[in-house]
């Protein structure tokens, strides 16, 4: 007797759902990142207003300025859900929480002058109350937002801001052999060292600031655009110089993170951008408006860190950031 | 037939990025779809460039990672770090 084996192939009536073929304009295979953002956004069937603020709908897209004809549009290149995230910050969080095993167990951080361990002080861990209120900016651009993917992807850069915030507590409390002193003396300058003041009050305008757009240009273009290079990049190049490794060791994480969550932020504001005209005059007022005033609240602090060449250092960011936002076509 | 290469796949999410990256940078793939598996014919040549990759991905990609997803192929492998080329070489 002789067997016929046969295979049996079997077309699947669909490829995804109805709402993302309708998105992606046919039905053809969807990346899981596409299923997990479109049409999340709760749209329907809120008959009654909020009664905290009767203005807008309880999920409005009319919070901001911005308009587009989908918000679903302002997609993240990265294509982070949930599960894409966690998988690669729990990797990176791995090989981070080496480099500090690494640091602890050789006690590299007592080699460094004290000028530089007064430096990281005064200069680098006060920015954990800076990377807070980025994590408060986000979580309030997640809760005012419109669209799944720009609130999920705001929720997902909240934790990151988080993330930064504990890692750079970390390097105090190894600064201080786990005592709080470094923590508590970054705190004082943070409330009262003249220095600081300018961006403290920068940083508590952007918390009051209500259209959720304007405060993500502001949040995590402008100041982050300006932050994260002068702290990691020029600050960590002069220390690294003066033999303080170390230092790009315990901030690998907050690098790699900047380099990555900036294709984030320029893609929305590409988007938004591309969509019309006057979401390009919008945006930038907003960054003409605000970049003035980021510099000048980070000059003083600069020209702490990096010997009185404050002005000259955060003229050179503003240019780069001018040439970053010069490739998403808009000009300021 | 003679000269024809292909490239056989798992048809599955993370291959997903990889079919399409080749079907765009190839506009004389022919794509057949089977239980499971699909498989990209081409005409003389085929090539799976790593930047159309990972603009389909949103992530970095290295070349080596298709051979995860990868079933078969027929053809000569020209491979560097930026493409991978098959191609039938007399």
């Amino acid at each position: 007797m002789s067997i016929e084996i046969k295979t049996t192939s079997i077309e699947p009536l669909r490829r995804t759902f109805d709402h993302i073929a309708e998105k992606l304009g046919g039905d053809k295979p969807a990346s899981r990142y596409q299923e997990a953002v479109w049409g999340l956004q709760p749209a329907l069937n809120f008959h009654y207003r909020p009664t905290w603020d009767q203005r807008y709908a309880l999920y409005d897209p009319g919070r901001t300025a911005i308009v587009m004809n989908d918000f679903d549009d302002l997609i993240d290149p990265r294509q982070y859900y949930y599960g894409s995230w966690t998988l690669q910050r729990g990797r990176q969080q791995d090989s981070q929480e080496k480099n500090f095993e690494f640091v602890e167990k050789r006690n590299l951080l007592a080699t460094l002058d004290d000028i530089w361990r007064d430096k990281i002080t005064r200069f680098v861990l006060p920015m954990r109350h800076v990377a807070w209120a980025a994590n408060t900016n986000n979580s309030y651009i997640c809760a005012y937002g419109y669209g799944a993917p720009v609130t999920s992807a705001a929720a997902m850069h909240m934790m990151d801001e988080l993330g930064v915030a504990q890692y750079l507590s970390r390097i105090g409390l190894l600064l201080g052999d786990n005592d709080t002193a470094p923590l508590d003396a970054a705190k004082a300058a943070w409330m009262q060292a003249a220095m600081w003041q300018p961006l403290r009050a920068l940083v508590e305008t952007s918390m009051v600031t209500h259209d959720w757009f304007e405060l993500f240009v502001l949040q995590n273009l402008l100041i982050d655009g300006m932050v994260q290079p002068l702290v990691f990049a020029r600050f960590d190049a002069r220390i690294v110089a003066a033999g303080g490794a170390v230092f790009a060791m315990l901030s690998e994480f907050m690098v790699d993170w900047y380099a990555e969550s900036s294709r984030w932020v320029d893609a929305v504001v590409k988007i938004a951008a591309a969509q019309s005209h006057t979401n390009c005059a919008q945006l930038e007022g907003w960054i003409t408006h605000w970049l003035p005033q980021v510099s000048a609240a980070l000059t003083p602090l600069a020209d702490f860190a990096l010997d009185g060449e404050g002005e000259a250092i955060v003229a050179e960011l503003a240019a780069e950031l001018r040439a970053r936002l010069a490739r998403l076509a808009v000009q300021v | 037939m003679a000269g024809k290469v292909f490239i056989a796949l798992q048809n599955n999410a993370d291959a997903q990025p990889l079919i399409n990256a080749i079907l765009a940078d190839n506009p004389a793939a022919l794509l057949s779809e089977s239980p499971g598996m699909v498989k990209i014919d081409c005409p003389t040549r085929l090539v799976v460039r790593r930047a159309s990759v990972e603009a389909q991905l949103g992530r970095d990609f290295d070349l080596q990672e298709i051979h995860i997803n990868l079933i078969s192929l027929g053809g000569n492998i020209d491979e560097d770090d930026d493409e991978f080329v098959l191609s039938w070489q007399s």
